[in-house]
């Protein structure tokens, strides 16, 4: 019994593994075909199988539309001189590029990508590690790679990649607070920390932000949305944060810092950066996928009428999921192309002053919403008219913490 | 003129926010990206797109048509009117070209024959197309108008040898010019 669970856990280590690096290279390709579409332009579309390297005479040129283009970027990364400047610090300097890449794939294990398939009398949950404290594992790791940053930064002793290292801590560190807050009201109503029940929970009774179907129809989940709303922003504006994408790239500016903490770098170890903060990205799909938007499930109840457990059903369930993420790879690269970066002080003010406050008050406004059950409608008033002297007081502290340009000295 | 002061202009809750400006942002991306599917972004006529964008894909379509009679392509020799070579090897393209892409043997024109006064033509005239910049410095310098930047750009080869281009390379390239210069002339 116990061997089976190992055997199907190196399985999916495997195919997960797999999963994950192959959406990578699928995001570099949607990057670049997308951005191509939005600037009016073609993008790479014509690269062929390279048999010519294996030996064959002509390359394989088929109508594709140059999906082999990353296979391509990948062989020039391994193949390019992988060049050492003489002046960094060697340990740390090799080292940065794991620290960034590790844990963006190590996050990808508690993540549950499908259905528990039922295999005789055993359950195997279709995530790496069926953990109780997911969310918080997640964190935990994920913040992890902020490390890699600014060790790479460090170590290249050189003065823009330091900038870039340093600029990456204080925003990671920023964000953080307000990505660990923002997701509290979510756990509050699920009332359980394990990313596969609350799945589970969101098949049966209707996603986070789209509760259509079972318990999902009382008031009191419409009347969560309020605080879930606010939740689900400020998680997916840290979560471009956390994976250094623009807005908020401001690590690795090109127009300031050259190329932020990764300019001394060049082949397989700067290619290890480029995969950490497109890996960063899948995740943190795949936990606003989980979290907000029914994970795996189908939706709409079909969830229910399908035979729980089958094998069909539990891929169908991953291709579901996998559909979704990508969908979000997308916004994510859509919001690439649209937004400018920020200025670095406006990157701090919104997290700390305007972010943080936030999704603190967001906090507590879930928690009234959840417990005017328990306390009755007067204490809820009172509460709320408390709450919202409160939050006054807040937004005038922060209105003027921001450092706003003086009227007639522009 | 009266002097205005410009301000500030202040920013409505809306704009503060920010969702609603982004939100309207990522509508114009979206459209352009609808749009060069559809190959309907704007100039894709003009541009004569290939269907995605604006872009044109170069080896299928060429804008050839459009090239300017000044396109500053590959430098070519020219014979004149009655098959002569315009070229008195001076050697001063050799000297001028910055990347050193021009090589020049002059070779003697025996003193009976009828165009003794000419002195020299080349005997071997390379230019290594690898090295050119395409900078125009031969044709500026040329006394006997000899060497032009033909609309030609199309220089492609397998090996660095077939990127040289010989002398007879250069005059099928250059073609005839009329008129007569310097020291080809009867009447200088």
């Amino acid at each position: 019994m116990e061997t089976t669970l190992l055997i199907a856990a190196a399985i999916k280590i495997g195919v997960f593994l797999g999963v994950t690096l192959t959406l990578v290279s699928v995001c570099v390709i949607f990057e670049r075909r997308f951005s191509a579409i939005i600037q009016d332009r073609v993008g790479p579309n014509r690269t062929m199988i390279p048999l010519s390297i294996l030996g064959f005479k002509k390359d394989l040129a088929l109508p594709i539309g140059g999906l082999t283009q990353p296979m391509a970027d990948g062989l020039k990364f391994i193949l390019k001189e992988d060049f050492t400047p003489s002046y960094v610090r060697k340990a740390f300097f090799w080292l940065a590029p794991c620290m960034t890449m590790v844990p963006a794939l190590i996050t990808m294990a508690v993540v549950p990508f499908g259905s528990p398939i039922e295999f005789g009398d055993l359950v195997i949950p279709m995530a790496v590690a069926d953990l109780n404290v997911g969310p918080l594992f997640i964190f935990a790791i994920a913040s992890l790679s902020v490390y890699g940053i600014t060790l790479a930064g460090w170590s290249s002793n050189s003065k823009y990649p330091f900038f870039g290292g340093v600029r990456s801590c204080a925003q990671m560190i920023s964000y953080e607070i307000a990505l660990g807050l923002s997701v509290i009201p979510v756990l509050m109503m699920f009332g359980t920390l394990n990313l596969g029940h609350i799945v589970e929970y969101q098949a049966n009774n209707g996603w986070l932000l789209l509760p259509f179907w079972g318990e999902g129809l009382t008031a009191e989940r419409w009347w969560m949305l309020i605080p879930l709303v606010v939740s689900f922003f400020i998680f997916t504006t840290s979560i471009f944060a956390e994976t250094n994408r623009t807005p908020f790239d401001l690590p690795e500016c090109e127009t300031e810092l050259v190329g932020g903490y990764h300019t001394e770098y060049s082949s397989m170890k700067f290619a290890l950066f480029f995969l950490g903060e497109y890996a960063a990205m899948i995740i943190g799909s795949a936990l606003i996928v989980t979290l907000f938007f029914g994970g795996w499930s189908i939706g709409f109840g079909i969830d229910g009428l399908l035979p729980t457990g089958a094998w069909w059903v539990s891929l169908l369930h991953v291709g579901c999921f996998l559909t979704k993420v990508t969908v979000f790879i997308l916004f994510f690269i859509l919001v690439r192309w649209t937004v400018p970066r920020f200025r670095y002080d406006q990157l701090m003010n919104l997290g700390w002053i305007v972010f943080f406050e936030a999704a603190l008050i967001n906090v507590f406004i879930a928690a009234l919403i959840l417990a005017v059950p328990h306390i009755g409608y007067l204490a809820f008033g009172v509460c709320l008219a408390i709450l919202l002297v409160i939050t006054g007081v807040l937004f005038a502290i922060a209105k003027s913490a921001i450092h706003a340009p003086k009227e007639g000295t522009v | 003129m009266a002097t205005i002061k410009v301000t500030r202009p202040k920013l409505s809750v809306g704009e503060k926010v920010y969702f609603g400006s982004i939100f309207k942002g990522m509508i114009v991306t979206l459209r352009h990206a609808f749009k060069s599917v559809m190959g309907k972004s704007r100039g894709a006529d003009e541009f004569n797109s290939s269907g995605i964008g604006i872009t044109m894909q170069y080896p299928e379509q060429k804008w050839d048509d459009e090239l300017p009679e000044y396109y500053r392509g590959t430098p070519a020799l020219v014979t004149d009117e009655l098959d002569r070579e315009r070229c008195v090897s001076c050697q001063l393209c050799e000297f001028i070209c910055p990347p050193k892409a021009i090589k020049i043997t002059p070779g003697e024109i025996p003193s009976n024959d009828e165009w003794a006064k000419v002195e020299k033509r080349p005997q071997v005239f390379d230019i290594d197309m690898i090295r050119c910049i395409y900078c125009g410095m031969c044709e500026e310098v040329c006394p006997e108008q000899a060497i032009y930047l033909r609309p030609d750009y199309i220089v492609t080869g397998t090996s660095r040898k077939e990127m040289v281009h010989d002398k007879d390379r250069l005059y099928e390239i250059g073609g005839k010019r009329v008129g007569l210069v310097n020291k080809w002339n009867e009447l200088k």
